[in-house]
């Protein structure tokens, strides 16, 4: 696996933990400390992907995370020590694709950081339609009338894993799995956030989705309600 | 019966159909009185609960009723007297009237001399209508009737000035001018009046001398005319008096509760208020009275509640902050520790036998150390009631079966078999399936701990209030008075016992708090050597109580066929499950336990 990670952490010992364990994956890390030179290095480094601790001296880590979503897609992955439901919404809310709760496992965290990774690899020609809106897989392109929308990543590729199968209804431990590369049950709040950002960015009215369709009591689908 | 002996007489041939008849007008005359009895139930509840919730009605109608009671006393005692003091003033003139009318007739007939019977009659007529006629304003009537002992010849006939005859004067009254014939008699009658109704009056009777004819008696008759008159006016008045009366007294008496009462429903609104939440209201209090004074204490106690309150809620906040923090600062130096474990862990092979051991403590213990920190943090969670419920509508044996799978690999390393009598139908309940799957998952890895690696029996069952699991070992079992302390926490049976899933000895307590967030129940069972029994019971719509668990906590006696063949009381209405001596293979190969597949657990 290779690619340059930035991990924006202020507990140093954590921080070259990580550095050790993620360069004996093969990839390269940046390390940075406090939430206001985070983005200078950030711009400067140009990484696949961002560790982002949420409790961070100066900016703290979710106004980090709001303005890297304004200025790239990058997947960012927050590092979180609060398990309470709002810390966990706000810091999805503000922009990032995933998040690993304190105190995780090496191999947990490696298996998020791959699976954020790993899209992209190996791109197949692919044209998808789905309502008014055609979909480049390849050329990771997502067009209303020609106009194109810009997606991050993560949501591009919730967007082809519903418009792939038009009307089969995903449930979100399924989508968990097919998106987020999740083995075992995870939380099902990625899910809902992620397709309310989404719809908030496809949708003509957020409010009454007609390309990404809830199905009460079971999961998503895409295609007219 | 009586029909069969009469078959062919056929005046009781149609006998049989009255009771037809009977019964066919009967539903509707008896629904009928049904429906008029419950509505006069239903108004008699209504009234009691009117009556039983409003403290100035009560007071209202006591006032009027003990005044009513009170002027009809003082009225009728008045009314009586004013009757008898009209009454004897009336006797008495009447008395004075009458002594000295019949020493006027006494005289008239002495001075008569002697006459033939013709002459007699015709004074006695003349003496009769003098005397009959006072004035236009005071009409008295005159009877002039023979002595009873008279015995000489008639020869004057009765004379009467009205058409009050003899037969008026009641027999005692001649009987005493009889027996003393030297006074004045007087006695109070009813006689008819002009209108047609009766009217009292004073009959004053005494004795005169006619001559020749003998002893004959005299009788006035005064009607009290008048005087009823004067009594029917005084009773009017009285009557109006009382009704007026006891209609002021209930304006006063609704005026002064209201007075009262007003403030006191205020303050019990102000009060609920509070106590819903809105710490804010506050009593009006104006004046100096005992109202004011109420409303004063009153809002001393809301101020001082409020303080009170706040200052928990500071402390709980203060509380929750702490935890959080500490939650943030024990978490980030552990996930340090546990990379660090994991790495040293992976590359054990590389180090002699003793780093190599120190390598696995190390990683297991920190596996340890991160449970009891998230259980800690939980406790400490509830402590401060920032536990919340994130129910959906579950099905429990969903639940029970991601339960079994995560403690499949325990059951299996432990060599526990875990049996699941499955509820018939779906046992669907609004739980938060996180919170409901952790506490299942306490109690069956306990039961497989102190299961002694005998069967664990695991029972669904369901009733229309409730849900409930229960977990049956036939391990070492509770000492009496252990089934309340297990949900202690830290709290061990045996001290000395070693713990091998490495439990944090606060699962328990957990357990029973989230039962409780559910407003559900917990309770536990134990017999030293027969087992324990966990029993889970939780409400299927949150906030609907709980009326009974539809599982037994003691397990009914285990025979060699296994609690297996129990019948489940939540079924006792369904379609017969089949033989009820089921061997216990096959149900608990088709009951929904996978316990052959196991889920990879990982803790």
């Amino acid at each position: 696996m290779k690619g340059r990670v930035l991990v924006v952490d202020d507990d140093l010992a954590l921080s070259e933990m990580l550095g050790i364990v993620l360069r004996n994956e093969g990839l390269d890390v940046v390390h940075c400390a406090n939430g206001s030179a985070a983005m200078a290095l950030f711009r400067e480094s140009r990484p696949d992907i961002v560790l982002l601790d949420l409790m961070l001296p100066g900016i703290d880590g979710i106004e980090v995370c709001r303005r890297i979503r304004a200025e790239s897609g990058i997947p960012i992955v927050m590092l979180t020590a609060r398990t309470d439901t709002i810390d966990v919404v706000v810091g999805l809310e503000s922009g990032a694709d995933d998040y690993v709760l304190k105190p995780f496992k090496a191999q947990e965290l490696i298996a998020r950081v791959r699976a954020r990774l790993r899209r992209g690899d190996e791109p197949e020609p692919e044209q998808l339609q789905i309502g008014d809106l055609s979909i480049d897989v390849a050329g990771h392109t997502v067009k209303r009338q020609g106009k194109p929308l810009s997606l991050t990543p993560l949501e591009f590729d919730l967007l082809v894993a519903l418009a792939r199968k038009p009307r089969q209804v995903f449930t979100r431990e399924v989508l968990l799995e097919q998106v987020w590369g999740y083995r075992h049950a995870g939380d099902t709040r990625l899910v809902n956030v992620h397709v309310q950002r989404l719809r908030s960015k496809i949708e003509r009215d957020p409010e009454h989705p007609e390309i990404v369709v809830t199905v009460r009591g079971v999961g998503y689908r895409a295609g007219p309600p | 019966m009586f029909k069969r002996s009469h078959p062919a007489d056929p005046v009781t041939a149609t006998r049989p159909q009255e009771p037809v008849e009977g019964v066919r007008f009967g539903p509707p005359l008896e629904r009928q009185w049904r429906a008029v009895r419950s509505a006069l139930q239903r108004a008699a509840r209504w009234l009691l609960h009117v009556w039983r919730s409003s403290l100035q009605l009560r007071v209202i109608v006591s006032t009027m009723l003990l005044g009513l009671i009170f002027v009809l006393m003082l009225g009728s005692y008045l009314y009586q007297r004013i009757a008898d003091g009209l009454v004897n003033d009336r006797v008495l003139t009447a008395r004075a009237e009458a002594a000295s009318q019949t020493r006027a007739a006494q005289l008239s007939f002495d001075s008569a001399g002697r006459m033939d019977a013709n002459s007699l009659t015709q004074l006695a007529f003349d003496v009769v209508g003098q005397l009959s006629s006072p004035g236009a304003d005071q009409s008295r009537e005159v009877i002039l009737t023979r002595a009873k002992n008279n015995t000489g010849p008639a020869s004057v006939p009765t004379v009467l000035s009205s058409d009050v005859g003899v037969s008026r004067v009641p027999a005692g009254l001649r009987a005493a001018i009889a027996a003393d014939p030297s006074h004045q008699q007087v006695q109070i009658i009813s006689i008819p009046s002009t209108d047609g109704t009766t009217v009292p009056a004073a009959v004053v009777g005494s004795r005169v001398s006619l001559p020749a004819a003998g002893q004959y008696e005299l009788y006035f008759v005064f009607p009290l005319e008048r005087e009823q008159q004067t009594l029917r006016v005084v009773a009017r008045t009285f009557i109006l008096g009382a009704i007026a009366l006891v209609l002021l007294l209930g304006g006063v008496a609704f005026v002064v509760t209201r007075i009262v009462v007003d403030p006191v429903r205020r303050a019990a609104i102000v009060a609920e208020r509070l106590s819903s939440g809105r710490l804010h209201e506050r009593m009006r209090a104006h004046g100096e009275d005992d109202i004011a004074r109420l409303g004063k204490s009153f809002n001393a106690m809301a101020d001082s509640l409020q303080k009170q309150i706040r200052q928990l809620e500071d402390l709980s906040r203060v509380q929750q902050r702490f935890v959080s923090d500490v939650s943030h600062e024990l978490r980030t130096p552990l996930t340090t520790i546990r990379m660090a474990g994991d790495l040293i862990h992976e590359s054990r092979h590389d180090f002699d036998p003793s780093v190599a051991r120190s390598a696995e403590l190390l990683y297991n213990e920190v596996d340890r150390f991160e449970s009891l920190l998230a259980d800690l943090l939980e406790i400490s969670r509830f402590d401060a009631g920032a536990a919340a419920l994130d129910v959906e509508a579950t099905d429990l044996r969903d639940t029970l079966g991601r339960t079994l799978e995560s403690t499949a690999a325990l059951a299996a390393r432990r060599g526990s078999r875990l049996e699941v009598v499955p509820c018939a139908g779906p046992c669907v309940a609004e739980i938060d399936p996180r919170r409901v799957e952790r506490i299942l998952r306490n109690l069956v890895a306990n039961a497989i701990e102190y299961g002694e690696g005998r069967p664990v029996t695991v029972q669904l069952g369901v009733n229309d209030k409730a849900v409930a699991v229960s977990v049956c070992d036939t391990g070492v079992g509770l000492r009496p008075g252990e089934a309340v302390l297990v949900f202690n926490r830290f709290w061990r049976s045996d001290p000395a016992r070693a713990r091998t899933t490495g439990g944090t000895g606060l699962g328990l307590a957990i357990s029973r708090e989230d039962a409780r967030l559910h407003g559900g129940w917990l309770h536990a069972w134990g017999e030293p050597g027969v087992g324990s029994c966990f029993r889970l019971t939780l409400p299927r719509q949150t906030g609907v109580p709980i009326e009974s668990s539809p599982l037994p906590l003691r397990p009914q006696e285990r025979s060699a066929s296994g609690p297996v063949s129990k019948s489940l009381p939540g079924q006792a209405g369904k379609p017969p499950p089949g033989p009820t001596a089921k061997p216990p293979g096959p149900t608990s190969e088709s009951s929904p336990s996978p316990v052959v597949t196991s889920g990879g657990a990982e803790r």
